[in-house]
């Protein structure tokens, strides 16, 4: 038996490393499902690796920004100049989507959401890879040091990277969103259908459990779902690329990342999320009905009223001087555009006067509710001056204000405030 | 003809001094994880395994072999998500086979390395295959053509790789 062992030393050596080994691999592949904890040579190796990588990544930077903010200058007035506009662009749509999430906000409210809040995240560096394209992992230069915790979600601007596996003292790995270990709930925006995100041997992504009656288009958008528990409700992943039949009834539905997974740079790591209850108070004061009429198209600015409309109060004088003419206005209501002289009345920037109530049924209710104050205006389209003064007659009357203190939003809101008589009187 | 067939007293057993035996697989981890974030395509390339190739067929020693793919093997899994060990076994089985290949043959010159390195390439991606779909259930799918172009790929790889490392070789 020795002189065997002797003969045959390298090859039993050989048999004992790789038992080993398998030995190892078995006990992790069970610990998996438990609470793993990192290996020793986990941390030994990332801890010999890492700083290297931050000091590359860190020395690279460095000379990337002297080169481009010092030397190489050439086109920049010209993308400052595109830059600007880009912003006027932008913040035109700002005040448009800020309408938008304000009046979602209010809805809401009213159907009882919860709402997932990123309160806290923490931009990281990504500094290197796994070095294998079978374990599509990335590093970055965060780890416990940030109090990182595995589970994090990662993200970018563009849509979702991957989730913190391991953490380490000053990094942590990051398990891309398109290795073929990670999943997430995913929901495509158009349809709301469901299905889990995963990825593939290759480095793909797909979307997995989508039953195959359904109908999926190319260019379809995918964001996550909420359901995994670990990405926040909302997010981009991707498009649809390719929808095609899969095993077991369902689709096999290839995504395209929104995040260039490939060219990974800067990511924030998702480090606190909250999700509340929205309330009124976070919203401000101001009345969905009230957002809504200043959506609606207004009258441009005119001199200041005629004589013969004065004497009718403050509010009537403001009301005609909004409208262009009587014969406008009539036109106006005779059916063109019915709700653009509702949006001129209410439309702070051009009245002077408080926000007058009559109008707002208008705006808040469905078409076939608007015409609260219109039906005599209607009736003779040819008398521009009968329906001026109706308009005007009941802009000033509370009686039409009723329906604005049942509307649901206002309902709901327990500090917004029924619409005042005494401001429409004004 | 590359590969001669040389006797055991005619082979050059060389050996390499500390700072090297730790930085070269070192730097190779380092080089395999940073190139491959930088560079997407360079992930065909598998530093680690040349290095093992590199080291075993140089010192010619079976029980030194397998413990530099060993060693090598689970520092390169530790980069990864996976269980330690699915490198660290084809490591391993090539570190042996490469030093067992160095005591018979004289694999000095680039055919010579060529060929070992994809034979031994093909080793490795048999193994890890193996480990992986067998022991840790892993979906790989094997594709002909990426297996191919990428023993090609380390095979010259390794032809320029070894001929760099060779100043490092000292005679016993």
């Amino acid at each position: 038996m020795e002189n065997l062992l002797t003969r045959y030393r390298n090859v039993s050596i050989l048999v004992g490393v790789l038992f080993a080994q398998i030995l190892g691999l078995a006990i992790q592949v069970r610990r998996v499902k438990e609470n793993e904890s990192t290996l020793l040579i986990r941390v030994w190796t990332v801890t010999a690796i890492t700083p290297l990588e931050k000091g590359i990544v860190g020395l690279e930077s460095g000379m990337g920004n002297l080169w481009h903010n010092y030397i190489y200058l050439r086109g920049v007035r010209k993308e400052n100049r595109d830059l600007k506009q880009e912003i006027q662009q932008l913040r035109l749509n700002e005040v448009r989507i800020s309408e938008d999430a304000q009046q979602a906000h209010r809805l809401q409210v009213l159907l009882g959401f919860k709402e997932q809040y990123l309160s806290k995240t923490v931009a990281a560096q990504v500094i290197g890879s796994g070095g294998s394209d079978r374990s599509r992992v990335v590093f970055i230069d965060k780890g416990d040091d940030a109090k990182l915790l595995p589970e994090m979600p990662v993200i970018t601007a563009d849509g979702i990277v991957g989730k913190v596996v391991r953490v380490f003292a000053h990094s942590a790995q990051v398990l891309l969103v398109n290795d073929e270990n990670s999943g997430a709930g995913a929901i495509l925006e158009k349809s709301r259908l469901q299905g889990i995100l995963k990825g593939t041997p290759v480095g793909g992504l797909i979307l997995d459990k989508v039953m195959s009656d359904e109908q999926i288009q190319p260019g379809d958008r995918v964001l996550t779902s909420g359901g995994d528990g670990i990405f926040p409700k909302g997010m981009p992943v991707g498009t649809v690329t390719q929808v095609s039949k899969g095993k077991d009834s369902f689709l096999n539905i290839r995504i395209k990342p929104a995040a260039d997974l490939s060219k990974l740079e800067e990511v924030l790591v998702i480090t606190k999320q909250e999700e509340k209850e929205p309330s009124v108070a976070d919203a401000g004061n101001e009345r969905a009905s009230d957002i809504l009429s200043r959506r609606l198209p207004s009258v441009p600015d005119q001199p200041p009223a005629a004589p013969a409309h004065s004497g009718a109060g403050a509010l009537k004088t403001n009301a005609t001087a909004a409208l262009p003419s009587a014969s406008t206005a009539a036109h106006s209501i005779a059916g063109a555009q019915p709700a653009s002289l509702a949006g001129s009345a209410t439309t702070p920037s051009k009245l002077s006067a408080p926000k007058t109530t009559a109008p707002r049924p208008r705006a808040t209710q469905p078409p076939a509710d608007v015409p609260v104050s219109a039906p005599s205006a209607t009736e003779n389209p040819g008398n521009g001056q009968t329906i001026v003064k109706t308009i005007t007659d009941d802009a000033t009357t509370p009686a039409p204000v009723k329906p604005i203190v049942k509307s649901p939003a206002s309902s709901a809101n327990p500090q917004s405030k029924p619409a005042q008589p005494e401001s429409d009187q004004q | 003809m590359p590969i001669t067939y040389t006797s055991g007293e005619q082979i050059e057993v060389y050996r390499f001094n500390l700072p090297i035996t730790v930085l070269v697989p070192l730097l190779a981890l380092f080089l395999q994880a940073f190139l491959s974030w930088k560079l997407p395509f360079f992930s065909i390339f598998d530093l680690p395994l040349l290095v093992v190739i590199f080291f075993a067929v140089a010192r010619r020693s079976q029980v030194g072999g397998m413990l530099t793919g060993s060693i090598i093997g689970l520092l390169q899994d530790s980069l990864t998500q996976l269980p330690l060990g699915v490198y660290g076994i084809a490591n391993t089985v090539v570190g042996y086979g490469a030093s067992s290949l160095g005591v018979r043959l004289d694999v000095e010159n680039a055919g010579a390395r060529f060929l070992v390195t994809l034979f031994f390439f093909a080793v490795h991606e048999i193994v890890y295959f193996s480990v992986a779909r067998g022991l840790v259930r892993l979906d790989l799918r094997w594709n002909w053509p990426h297996e191919i172009a990428a023993a090609f790929a380390n095979a010259v790889l390794a032809v320029l790789l070894f001929a760099m490392l060779d100043r490092f070789k000292q005679r016993t």
